[in-house]
C-alpha cells in the first residue's frame, strides 16, 4: 500500500520536474492582509489621487466601497463628506460607480489604447503580478514615455507613481494599493471565508452523527 | 391527529398513483450487494449535484443578462448586488468541476469492476450518453459569463467543425448562427443550456436508475448477486437500498459536501483550474488569451486532437477517443468482471490507461512543446491500445477462481 501511494506521488510530481517553464518573468509575493482595512483605505487614496484619472472601477461604487471597508460613524452612516472631499473630484453622486476622468478619445490619442478597468484586475492578473508590475518600471528613453515595464515589455502606461519610487515607503505604498485592488476585485472574499468556517464546523459535527446513524443501522449486516 | 390526516392522504394517493410500488420498487425493496465500498458513493453523488446545478443555475437565470453587452457585467452584478449572488454563483462553477469529478470516478469504479459487462451493457450506453450530454451542457454553460476565455474556447472549439470536408463552413456558421462567436451564439448556448440539454439531461438520469434496478447493482466482485436467492426470492447476499444505503450515502455526502465547501468557500477558482484568470476579463474578439485551453475536465481529449498534425484526423481521434468508451461492454473478453479476479496483465493495462488519461489531462492545460507533444502521442497511443487490444489481453493470464458468496 506504501508503496502504491510513493508511486502515486512520484507520478503527479512529475509534470512539475519536468515540465518547469521559466520563461514567465519571477513574481514577488505581495504582502497584503486583506483583513487590514486602514491599509485598504491607505489604497483607495492612492487610487483615487494617482489612478483615477485613466483606470475605472466600474463595478465599485463610492458608498459601497467605504461601507465595505468600514468608513462609516458611530450611527453606521456612510462618511459622505469625507469621501465627496477625498475621492470624488468630479462632482460625481456617492452612489455611482467610480469612473475615470480621462475620455476616451483623448485616451486613444495619448496612449494609443483605452486604459483598462481594473475592477477585476486582481482577479485577471493576480495580486502578486500588480505588485511586482508596479515595481519593474525602468528607464527606456526609446519608449514614449521615457519607461519601459519588466513584467509587461513595451507597456503604454507611464510610471505615475515615478514621484515615490526611491522612497523608503514606496513598497508599502505599492502593497496598499495591490491590498485595495484585490479588495475591490473581489469584495465578499473576507466573509465568505468567515462563513465558510461555519459551514465546515457545522459539516464535521454533522459528519459524526452521520457516521455514527450509519453504524448503528450497519450492525446488523454480516 | 396528523399522523392519521397522512396516512389517509397517503392512502387516497396510493389509490391514484403507485407511490407506494415505486417507493418499495427503488428503495425499500431494492436489494443492493452489502459489500459496496468507496467508490460506490459517487452515482448518489453526481446526481445530488445535478439538483443544486439546477437549482443554482435557475437562481442565476433570474439575474443572468443573456446579450453580448450585458452578460458579462450581469455576473459581476450577481457577484456584488445579488444577495448571496456570489454563493449561488461559486457553488454552479464549483460544482461543474465537481460534476466531472465524481463521473470520472463513477466510471473508473465501472472499469475496475466490469460494472458494463453483460447484462449490464445498456446500462453503460445510457451512462455513456448522459457522459456526453454533460460535456455538452459544460460547454455551452462555459460561453455564458462571456469571459475572453469563454469567447475563445467556443471560437476554437465550433471552427473544429469547420475541419469536416464540403459541409464544414456552413456547419460551423450554423451552429454559431454568425460568422464567428458573436451575441447570437451566446443567446443559442443559453437557451440550449438551460432548457433542452438539461431536459435530455434529466430524462437520461431517470432512464439510467431505471435500468439500474432492473439488472441490479454489480458489486466489488463483479458476481451475481440474483445467482444466491432465499425461499423469498430475495438476494442472501442482497440488503434493502432504504436504509441501508440511504444512511451509508447520506454519510458520504456530509464528507462530499466538506470537500466541496472547502473550494466554494476558500479556493473558488481552485489555482486558476474551476474559474480561469483570462475569464475575469470580458470576451474580446481583437485579443487573444495567452494560452487557449478548455477547463480541466475536457483537456485528455483537447491533447489527442493537438497531438496530431492532421486537423481533420486530429478531430477524428478526438471524436474516436470518446466513441471508443462506449463499446467497452463488447471489448472486455475477460471470465470474469471484477478486478480482483482479472489477470495482471489486464491490472497493468489498466494502470497505464489511467496514467495515460491523467498526463494527457495535464498536457492538454499547458501549451504544447515538441516534448509535450511527443508525449502527448505516446499517451494517446496507449489511450486507444487500452481499448483496442483489450479484446486480446482480456483473454490472457491467469484470472483468479470466483468466490461462490460475497466475500
Amino acid at each position: 500500500m506504501n508503496i502504491r501511494i510513493i508511486i502515486l506521488l512520484l507520478y503527479f510530481l512529475l509534470p512539475s520536474v519536468l515540465f518547469a517553464s521559466g520563461d514567465d518573468f519571477p513574481l514577488d509575493k505581495a504582502p497584503i492582509d486583506p483583513y487590514d482595512n486602514k491599509s485598504i483605505e491607505r489604497g483607495a487614496q492612492t487610487f483615487m489621487t494617482n489612478c483615477k484619472g485613466c483606470h475605472s472601477l466600474k463595478y465599485m461604487r463610492y458608498k459601497e466601497l467605504a461601507e465595505g471597508i468600514g468608513l462609516v460613524d458611530s450611527d453606521g452612516e456612510v462618511l459622505s463628506g469625507f469621501i465627496k472631499e477625498n475621492w470624488i473630484f468630479d462632482g460625481k453622486n456617492i452612489n455611482s460607480p467610480i469612473t475615470q476622468s480621462l475620455m476616451n478619445e483623448d485616451a486613444l490619442k495619448w496612449f494609443g489604447i483605452i486604459p483598462p478597468d481594473l475592477s477585476l484586475s486582481s482577479r485577471y492578473r493576480g495580486v502578486d503580478w500588480i505588485y511586482t508590475y508596479l515595481r519593474s518600471f525602468y528607464q527606456d528613453d526609446s519608449r514614449p514615455w521615457g519607461v519601459n515595464n519588466k513584467v509587461y515589455p513595451s507597456v503604454n502606461m507611464p510610471h505615475v507613481l515615478s514621484w515615490m519610487q526611491g522612497q523608503s515607503q514606496y513598497d508599502v505604498v505599492v502593497a496598499d494599493l495591490v491590498n485595495f485592488l484585490s479588495y475591490v476585485g473581489e469584495p465578499v472574499q473576507n466573509q465568505r471565508k468567515e462563513i465558510g468556517k461555519w459551514v465546515l464546523a457545522f459539516l464535521s459535527i454533522f459528519a459524526v452523527f452521520a457516521y455514527l446513524l450509519k453504524r448503528e443501522y450497519w450492525k446488523d449486516i454480516k | 391527529m396528523f399522523k392519521k390526516i397522512g396516512c389517509a392522504l397517503l392512502f387516497w394517493i396510493n389509490e391514484r398513483f403507485p407511490l407506494l410500488n415505486m417507493w418499495r420498487e427503488h428503495a425499500s425493496e431494492y436489494y443492493a450487494p452489502k459489500n459496496f465500498n468507496f467508490w460506490y458513493f459517487f452515482g448518489s453523488l453526481a446526481l445530488f449535484i445535478l439538483v443544486i446545478q439546477i437549482v443554482t443555475g435557475i437562481w442565476l437565470g433570474m439575474s443572468f443578462n443573456t446579450s453580448s453587452e450585458g452578460a458579462f457585467s450581469s455576473v459581476e452584478y450577481i457577484m456584488r448586488d445579488v444577495r448571496f449572488g456570489w454563493l449561488i454563483r461559486y457553488i454552479h462553477s464549483t460544482g461543474a468541476s465537481f460534476f466531472f469529478i465524481v463521473v470520472y470516478l463513477h466510471m473508473f469504479r465501472a472499469l475496475l469492476y466490469g460494472s458494463y459487462r453483460k447484462p449490464r451493457e445498456l446500462l453503460w450506453l445510457v451512462g455513456m450518453l448522459i457522459y456526453l450530454i454533460l460535456m455538452t451542457e459544460a460547454f455551452l454553460g462555459y460561453l455564458l459569463p462571456w469571459g475572453n476565455m469563454s469567447f475563445w474556447g467556443a471560437q476554437v472549439i465550433t471552427s473544429l467543425f469547420g475541419a469536416i470536408p464540403f459541409i464544414g463552413d456552413p456547419l460551423v456558421e450554423w451552429i454559431r448562427g454568425d460568422y464567428s462567436v458573436s451575441g447570437v451564439t451566446l443567446n443559442r448556448f443559453y437557451s440550449l443550456h438551460v432548457s433542452a440539454v438539461p431536459l435530455i439531461f434529466v430524462g437520461l438520469v431517470v432512464v439510467h436508475i431505471l435500468s439500474l434496478h432492473h439488472v441490479g447493482s454489480n458489486n466489488p466482485d463483479g458476481i451475481e448477486i440474483k445467482d444466491n436467492k432465499d425461499k423469498n426470492g430475495i438476494p442472501v447476499d442482497g440488503i434493502p437500498f432504504h436504509p441501508y444505503y440511504t444512511v451509508k450515502d447520506q454519510f458520504g455526502l456530509v464528507i462530499f459536501l466538506i470537500a466541496f465547501c472547502s473550494v466554494v468557500f476558500f479556493a473558488p477558482e481552485f489555482g486558476g483550474y474551476f474559474m480561469e484568470h483570462p475569464n475575469f476579463v470580458p470576451a474580446d474578439p481583437m485579443m487573444t488569451p495567452e494560452h487557449i485551453a478548455p477547463v480541466w475536465y475536457m483537456t485528455p481529449y483537447y491533447a489527442i486532437l493537438r497531438a496530431i498534425p492532421n486537423k481533420l484526423m486530429g478531430i477524428g481521434a478526438m471524436g474516436g477517443a470518446i466513441a471508443i468508451i462506449f463499446l467497452l461492454p463488447w471489448l472486455d473478453q475477460s471470465p470474469v468482471k471484477s478486478i480482483r479476479y482479472k489477470s495482471s496483465i489486464f491490472k497493468v493495462a489498466l494502470a497505464l490507461f489511467v496514467v495515460s488519461f491523467c498526463t494527457l489531462g495535464y498536457l492538454g492545460m499547458r501549451p504544447p512543446t515538441d516534448e509535450r507533444t511527443l508525449l502527448a502521442q505516446v499517451c494517446a497511443v496507449i489511450y486507444f491500445g487500452f481499448f483496442l487490444l483489450m479484446p486480446v489481453y482480456s483473454k490472457l493470464g491467469k484470472t483468479k477462481p470466483l468466490p461462490k458468496r460475497l466475500r
